[in-house]
């Protein structure tokens, strides 16, 4: 039984977060997250202590069998971990606690609009973990929908990417900078980077470190539709400003975003680009053979 | 079955019945409409399998990666008609990476090759393109039905083709799916001498549609049972659709609200009131309760009702519920509250099915008044009910017992308890013994969700008593490996078991390799797994696809991760099909 880390596997009814012993093999860079995720789940022992140890005794007898090729190396058991709940490190089950990278905005005055999006931030902060409750994407859409424009409802918006097969959606609100979008973004459209079934010619050849690079570089131009029905370019006005008034995202291809360019807080656009961007705008999504069914 | 036509026989007679020829055999099965019958029969010798399976008519692939469409094809030449699921169940929740796979095309092409005769196809949460739509209108002559579930990936233009091309078309049914809007005016396209449409649903459609055409498509198609329509159907055309097809029997009336305006409601009444065998209705209704009185007409006929996306609150929704009397089918809102539940409780007594939605999910104050009250209720006076999903914010013990012992015959029982590890809200406890209760009482469980505070007791009393159970869900739950070997060591039926933030590892998984044979499917994330113990596994377990998703920000090539590295997303099931080939970067077979 040596080596197996039997023990571990033990039966011991504590609630989650009970074991001390647990909690300090946890990493410490995880103890701002642990701080906010666990005030929902450090929960009270239960009312009476002999409870736990009739269950205990009866537990005792409840063991795994170990496996045939069993598990020999120590530290995968302690993986397995005792009777705790343990956080998987990746924590992607729990949109991010953590506070924003204090990465460099694009001009000094985003500083400042950081710190007026801090309770903004905080309410993300303590954001329910990814899908749960339960409740699925098209139900939520539509109850977003219903709910319209107001403070607490979800400002969803379509997001197309040049040379994507599909679109994707996106809510706004769930994020509290120019930076959490993007990261967001990226996110989203790196899980295109494969042909497969995607089949679209545009993607061949994408991973992950090139996708960054063409978001946050200067191939992809990420544009937006706004209430007016102007295509304007994402970063220019203040964040909370630019989720009212955002109807659809556009990551635009740096081909058609000619004279676009990353002019830090120049809010001017050209009007030939302009132009340009609405014209292709009007055409997106819809396939060529589309216009064969056209009736009108 | 012959042999008593051999011995009546003369002698040069009949052969034995072991010897009779296929085509015996093959109308024999035709009274086997059950799947699984059908199954066992093909398991008892040879020529049954060969007459089963020559003879199979309807076929359900639960997995399209359990084995590959050349396979099924090849397998079951005769099918007529085809079910395909693809993604796993938590994909509705967003916890499948979006591009994983469940592409539909590679089966509408197996099947324009080996299925010239199909005619009816159904896809459930596949990516299901336009190209795939154009192909199904051109290689099958006698089309039918297309059903499609939660998939995305098409648009508008896909449905053009539909219309345009397939001539026999019965059913176009639509459920949940997102379909791009490319202005195309799809149901123009339909020919005006295309009249056999049954069933049209494209009510998660949110574009707009031209109101004349679908009138007219409307008129002329005499035997259209079912009506779904989407938001962009003002109340007034609602009016004068009903009034050109009266016969219908389901309707989904799409967004209904507007101002009121006795004309309207005079109209809508008198439209209704022309609906005899309305029996089923649904849509997405706006807190402008005004007109709910014009379908007082049809409450009694009703058998099914789903408000599950009405805003409709207060004593004008009672009222209306409350004339429903044959309801069998509610979905509603939280918005309808315990005492809204309780006046269900006394007038629909032959419901079977009900599911309360949260309206409002992400809301921590919970501003409705939605408690373990009204389930209560309707389960002590509704001696029918048998499947419920429920979403509240505190439950009891006591409650679920009393629920328990209620109804011993809940067939699907689904709590969701919106914040995580809420415990008795009483007495503090974890709630063990109430859900415990549920299925020791109920023996005849398929279905099971559970929610709350829960502790390893549970899951032993899940393992040791649920004999029928098939599919489970789990979520913040449980506090050691114990209650994931608790299951997967019991639940003699499980098929389908997903689980998510639980404290799972890897020994139970392991000490259980061959019970996830015996299943559909496994689906942990957020739990304690790591990349060594999913190795072994695959390597123990050939007939099982191990797959492995992290984050797909940190997505680095397999071989160079060790064996203690922390596996965020797991998702395993039994196929003969070997490893498939259309994983994104994210998701990696083990």
């Amino acid at each position: 039984m040596a080596g197996l880390g039997f023990e571990e596997t033990e039966l011991r009814l504590g609630l989650p977060g009970g074991n001390d012993a647990e909690e300090a093999t946890r990493s410490s860079g995880k103890r701002a997250f642990e701080e906010t995720i666990d005030l929902k789940l450090k929960l009270e022992q239960p009312a009476c202590p002999t409870e736990n140890e009739e269950d205990e005794e009866a537990a005792a007898a409840d063991v795994i069998p170990a496996a045939a090729n069993s598990l020999s190396s120590p530290a995968a058991s302690v993986a397995t971990g005792g009777g705790n709940m343990k956080r998987s490190p990746s924590q992607s089950s729990v949109v991010t606690a953590e506070l924003p990278d204090p990465e460099k905005p694009r001009a000094p005055k985003y500083v400042l609009l950081h710190l007026l999006c801090m309770p903004l931030l905080h309410r993300v902060m303590l954001k329910h973990a990814v899908g749960w409750p339960p409740v699925r994407s098209f139900r939520k859409n539509i109850q977003s929908s219903q709910k319209g424009a107001g403070a607490g409802a979800a400002a969803l918006v379509k997001v197309s990417m040049d040379g994507a097969p599909y679109l994707r959606k996106v809510d706004l609100r769930m994020y509290g900078s120019y930076h959490d979008l993007s990261k967001a973004l990226e996110k989203m459209f790196s899980s295109f980077t494969i042909a497969g079934s995607c089949g679209s010619q545009g993607m061949k050849g994408m991973n992950e470190t090139k996708l960054a690079d063409l978001l946050s570089g200067s191939e992809y131009v990420p544009t937006y539709e706004d209430k007016d029905g102007d295509w304007m370019l994402v970063g220019d006005v203040p964040w909370e400003m630019f989720v009212e008034s955002c109807k659809r995202l556009r990551l635009m291809k740096g081909s058609e975003a000619v004279g676009l360019g990353h002019s830090e807080g120049d809010g001017e656009m050209q009007e030939q680009m302009l132009r340009n961007a609405y014209l292709h705008a009007s055409g997106i999504s819809c396939k060529d053979t589309a216009l064969l069914f056209y009736v009108s | 079955m012959g042999r008593g036509g051999s011995r009546a026989a003369p002698a040069a007679a009949a052969p034995p019945w072991h010897a009779l020829p296929d085509e015996v055999w093959e109308h024999a099965f035709s009274f086997l409409p059950a799947a699984s019958d059908r199954g066992a029969a093909a398991g008892a010798c040879r020529s049954w399998l060969r007459a089963e399976r020559r003879s199979r008519r309807r076929l359900s692939v639960a997995n399209c990666y359990a084995a590959s469409p050349q396979d099924a094809v090849e397998r079951f030449p005769a099918v007529r008609a085809a079910e395909v699921k693809g993604k796993p169940h938590f994909a509705d929740f967003g916890l499948v990476p979006h591009a994983w796979g469940a592409a539909a095309a590679p089966w509408v092409a197996a099947a324009a090759d080996g299925w010239p005769l199909l005619e009816e196809l159904s896809f459930k949460r596949m990516v299901v393109t336009d190209e795939c739509l154009e192909m199904i209108a051109a290689s099958f002559r006698n089309f039918q039905v297309l059903r499609l579930v939660s998939c995305e990936g098409f648009s508008t233009a896909g449905l053009a083709a539909i219309a345009a091309g397939c001539r026999n078309l019965r059913e176009l049914d639509l459920q949940e799916n997102e379909i791009e809007d490319c202005s195309i005016h799809w149901l123009s396209l339909f020919p005006e001498s295309f009249t056999s449409l049954v069933t049209l649903n494209f009510s998660c459609l949110e574009g707009d549609v031209n109101i004349n055409v679908l009138e007219r498509l409307v008129t002329r198609c005499r035997n259209l049972k079912t009506l779904k329509l989407n938001n962009s159907i003002p109340l007034d055309k609602l009016a004068s659709l009903l009034r050109k097809a009266p016969q219908i029997v389901e309707l989904g009336t799409g967004k209904f609200s507007a101002d009121y305006h006795p004309d309207l409601f005079a109209k809508l009444e008198a439209a209704f009131a022309g609906c005899k065998s309305l029996r089923r209705l649904s849509g997405a209704w706006d807190s402008v309760p005004d007109y709910l009185p014009a379908f007082y007409c049809v409450c009694e006929g009703l058998t099914s009702l789903n408000l599950s996306y009405a805003t409709i609150r207060g004593p004008e929704l009672i009222k209306f519920i409350s004339r429903c009397k044959n309801l069998q089918l509610l979905w509603v809102m939280d918005l309808i509250e315990d005492h809204g539940l309780a006046a269900v409780a006394s007038s629909c007594n032959k419901l079977q099915e009900l599911r309360v939605f949260p309206s409002d999910p992400f809301d921590p104050a919970g501003q409705v008044s939605l408690t373990e009250r009204g389930l209560v209720d309707v389960s002590a006076s509704c001696p029918m009910l048998e499947s419920v999903l429920y979403f509240c914010r505190r439950m009891t013990n006591e409650a679920l017992i009393t629920i328990a012992k209620n109804r011993p015959n809940f067939t699907c029982f689904r709590l969701c308890i919106i914040e995580p590890h809420t415990p008795d809200y009483i007495t503090h406890q974890p709630l063990d013994a109430g859900f415990s209760a549920i299925v020791e009482s109920c023996k005849g469980l398929t279905r099971f969700s559970v929610s709350g505070l829960l502790t390893d007791r549970v899951f032993k009393s899940i393992g040791a008593h649920a004999d029928r159970l098939e599919m489970l869900s789990i979520a913040f739950a449980g506090n050691s490996d114990l209650g994931l070997h608790y299951i997967l060591s019991g639940c003699k039926s499980l098929k389908k078991l997903e689980i998510r933030d639980c404290p799972f590892g890897d020994k139970p998984l392991l000490a259980n390799a061959a019970k996830l044979e015996t299943m559909r499917s496994l689906w942990m994330s957020s739990c304690s797994l790591t990349l060594g113990a999913c190795r072994q596994l695959a390597r123990k377990m050939p007939r099982l696809s191990v797959e492995v998703m992290n984050d797909s920000e940190r997505a680095c090539p397999l071989d160079s991760l060790t064996d203690e590295s922390p596996v965020d997303k797991l998702y395993v099931y039994r196929t003969i099909a070997g490893p498939r080939s259309d994983t994104p970067s994210c998701v990696q077979i083990v």
